[in-house]
């Protein structure tokens, strides 16, 4: 073969992801993948973060493949260690997250017969992989990670998974990496089709109350700057999903904030009374929808995505249009550009003010607190928008409960890939790792992970993976005392009934322990201490932890009960018991 | 409403369970599924019958067309498509009932495959449905046991052929 090196497996995995210019992977070594490990030792550009669970290791490959809108790696070894990695591998598919995750696998004579550290991990994750290969020849190796990678990335992104059993790390092999795949199944679409696009575009032009509803696909599909050409050049309210948050400028003039259980009342209003509704890349998922048979009744669907699954899935799309949303959008705009020629002309004036007139009806409020009262979350959110506001240069993750709401509720978003949160599958103890992983990809920029104390102590282990690779992250933790957002629910609807949720304010004592794994610690109490603790651990250029003790009765609202009509949405209502 | 479902997969480890799998976890049901070569050597034919929506099916079919092993997706169309199945019936048959089966058999095509001191099997090729009048009309003589490969199908050679899905909207 011409071109070609005689090497063993384990090298042929490095040299393949050199191949594919990753720069950094993330993971846990053990038996099963020595010889991957050893090849690393013996040299390789490919820098390599060692995580203190593989669980981290998964989330901080997510947290580099949404900073970085590159595919992200984790390594595992086999049985616990590959099994560690399902939760990230479940989260990456509910998330549509670009994940190659490699994993060893026992001896190739040795499976089946439940040999030490055996699990048949393809098996195990086969439901949440978009694809998943077991090696059996090391010939095939190039060409699996090949198409691993091209597989992760094309179409909607997704996790996939190289299981690769020891002894075929070993093997040698004449290696080249191979400048196609050969996949004769997958061919994702390529081009939206001109009719729908045509049709898109007319209903659009003629729409009065229109809303583009934008996913995360707008962001894996990089069509962040045709979205805002659209949306200006038709004048077109923009709300933006959980996942889907920084994909438009959160302080435009036509962003209209976040539909869905915890969105702004005036979000979902617009979202709700609209007359044309235009989903790109997003999926009307339970949380934003509420009540299906009653989210936007009476509005006609333009649903935009690269997976034709997605159309009609769960709400009837009357102009579909299945492609890659770059390429679509642009079209659409193209083809409202030649309307305008023609004479036509956006018609959302009167349906814009509507929507700002309810903005300014239902504002996001909460009461402060007083005297020595428990600082309340809310200020925390609102200090840290204030201290990163002018600033296009920090990436925020999050946990999963009232703090990730707060944080989408009061952190203005302006840049792509500047929020990341585990938004389908709601994963606590995300953002910890996912913020490592940001750091890692985007060094420059300040990585702020906004964390429940409960999701802290899910995977804050990883404090010591910052410090030690010198990734440093801000964590800003609000801490409640509790698993609030089960809290709140069980005050809502089990008749304040508390199961299980107090985890108490003092244990562990978060500045110790963020000392204890090298960090800057910081206790924050009331807020006169809020804005100089803030300050201190955004500038440290060390990790930090930020104890924010903040009210454990303070809930999320408002609130679209689960399975109720998103228009009927439970209010904040403040102390004296008005609604608000 | 019933369909059935042909699929063109790569010959490659596990494709088939990814198909049923993704069934199971999307919660269809499948009534049958036969899997079988096909005229390349490097490709396998599953046929499923599944009970379900129309807008389930094209769920199904979409959901399908992403698994990376799966190459083509149709649904056979009743009237478009030939479907057999191939039945193996083992009939409790005492030396007095023998000729009345043998002479039921007769109207189905079916043949004796096997015969013993108070039992016969029979081999019967048909329509699936064929298949069920069959089994019914035998029943009262007592079926021991029964093995039935599930149906495969082809869209006919005139007419049109099975739509191809490929959902490129
Ligand atoms: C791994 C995991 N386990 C359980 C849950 C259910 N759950 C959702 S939010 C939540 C509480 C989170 O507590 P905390 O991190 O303190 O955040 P808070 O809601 O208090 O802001 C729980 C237990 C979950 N989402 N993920
Ligand atoms: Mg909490």
């Amino acid at each position: 073969m011409s071109g070609s090196k005689k090497m063993v497996g384990a090298d042929a995995v490095l040299r393949s992801l050199e191949a594919e210019g990753v720069e950094t992977v993330f993971g846990i070594p053990g038996g099963a993948i020595l010889p991957i490990y050893d090849a690393m030792a013996r040299g390789t550009t490919v820098r390599h973060v060692l995580a203190r669970h593989e669980q981290g290791g998964g989330h901080m490959a997510q947290g580099f493949a949404r900073a970085s809108g590159k595919v992200g790696v984790a390594f595992a070894t086999s049985g616990p260690g590959a099994t560690n990695l399902v939760t990230p591998i479940a989260d990456a598919w509910m998330d549509s997250t670009p994940l190659v995750c490699i994993t060893g696998q026992v001896r190739s004579n040795l499976i089946g017969t439940d040999a030490f550290q055996e699990c048949d991990i393809t098996g195990v994750t086969m439901p949440i992989v978009k694809h998943s290969w077991l090696v059996q020849d090391v010939e095939e190796l190039p060409s699996i990670m090949k198409a691993a990678f091209h597989v992760a990335s094309t179409g909607r992104c997704g996790p996939v998974l190289v299981d690769i059993p020891r002894d075929i790390q070993e093997a040698a092999l004449d290696f080249k990496y191979p400048d196609s795949v050969d996949l004769p199944g997958w061919k994702p679409p390529t081009k939206g089709h001109p009719r729908q696009i045509k049709e898109a575009a007319t209903r659009i032009a003629a729409a009065e109350k229109v809303v583009l509803y934008v996913g995360g696909g707008t962001l894996n599909g990089d069509a962040v700057k045709e979205i805002k050409e659209l949306a200006e050049l038709w004048r077109i309210p923009v709300v933006t999903t959980l996942m889907g948050k920084g994909a438009f400028p959160e302080t435009h003039e036509l962003f209209m904030g976040w539909p869905g259980m915890h969105g702004p009342k005036w979000s979902n209003y617009a979202v709700n009374k609209s007359e044309l509704l235009v989903a790109v890349g997003a999926r009307f998922d339970d949380r934003v929808t509420g009540k299906l048979s009653a989210f936007a009744p009476g509005a006609d669907i333009i649903h935009l995505d690269i997976d034709s699954a997605e159309i009609s899935k769960l709400r009837h799309a009357d102009v579909p249009v299945v492609g890659p949303l770059k390429q679509i959008l642009h079209d659409i705009t193209g083809e409202l550009r030649k309307l305008q020629s023609a004479g036509a002309t956006s018609r959302t004036e009167p349906w814009l003010r509507q929507i700002r007139e309810w903005r300014d009806e239902f504002p996001l409020r909460y009461t402060k607190a007083s005297g020595g009262d428990f600082m309340k979350p809310q200020t925390v959110l609102e200090a840290l928008q204030a201290q990163t506001a002018d600033r296009d240069d920090v990436i925020f993750t999050t946990g999963v409960g009232q703090h990730q709401m707060w944080a989408m509720q009061y952190l203005l978003c302006n840049q792509p890939r500047s929020f990341i949160t585990s938004g389908g599958l709601g994963t606590m103890g995300f953002g910890i790792p996912s913020a490592v992983g940001a750091k890692a990809a985007r060094p420059d920029a300040t990585v702020v992970c906004v964390d429940g104390d409960g999701c802290f102590q899910m995977t804050c282990q990883e404090l010591a993976t910052a410090s030690l690779e010198k990734l440093p992250i801000v964590v800003v933790l609000v801490n409640n005392g509790y698993l609030g957002m089960v809290h709140q629910w069980q005050n809502l609807f089990f008749e304040e009934r508390r199961s299980q949720v107090h985890l108490t304010h003092q244990v562990p004592d978060y500045q110790m322990l963020a000392e204890a794994y090298g960090a800057a610690g910081f206790t924050v109490t009331n807020e006169d201490e809020l804005e100089a603790a803030l300050s201190e651990a955004l500038t440290c250029g060390r990790t930090a932890v930020v104890d924010c003790r903040v009210d454990p009765a303070e809930g999320v609202y408002p609130m679209i009960p689960a399975g109720a009509a998103a228009i009927d949405m439970l209010e904040y209502q403040d102390p004296q018991g008005a609604m608000a | 409403m019933k369909h059935t479902v042909s699929v063109l997969v790569e010959n490659k480890p596990g494709a088939l369970a990814r198909v049923s799998t993704m069934f199971a976890r999307r919660g269809f049901n499948i009534e049958s599924l036969s899997v079988g070569p096909t005229e390349r050597n490097d490709v396998s034919r599953i046929t499923l019958r599944v009970d379900c929506e129309r807008h389930s099916i094209e769920q199904i079919e979409k959901q399908m067309h992403k698994l990376v092993n799966v190459l083509r997706v149709s649904e056979l169309e009743p009237g478009e498509a030939i479907e057999r199945e191939l039945a193996l019936i083992k009939v409790h048959a005492p030396a007095d009932k023998r000729h009345e089966l043998v002479a039921l058999g007769e109207v189905f095509h079916a043949r004796v495959a096997d015969l013993g001191a108070d039992a016969m099997i029979f081999e019967v090729v048909g329509s699936p449905e064929e298949l069920d009048s069959f089994e019914e009309l035998v029943r009262p003589y007592g079926v021991k046991e029964m093995a039935r490969t599930g149906r495969i199908g082809l869209g006919r050679t005139s007419a049109t052929a099975p739509t191809p899905r490929k959902h490129h909207v």
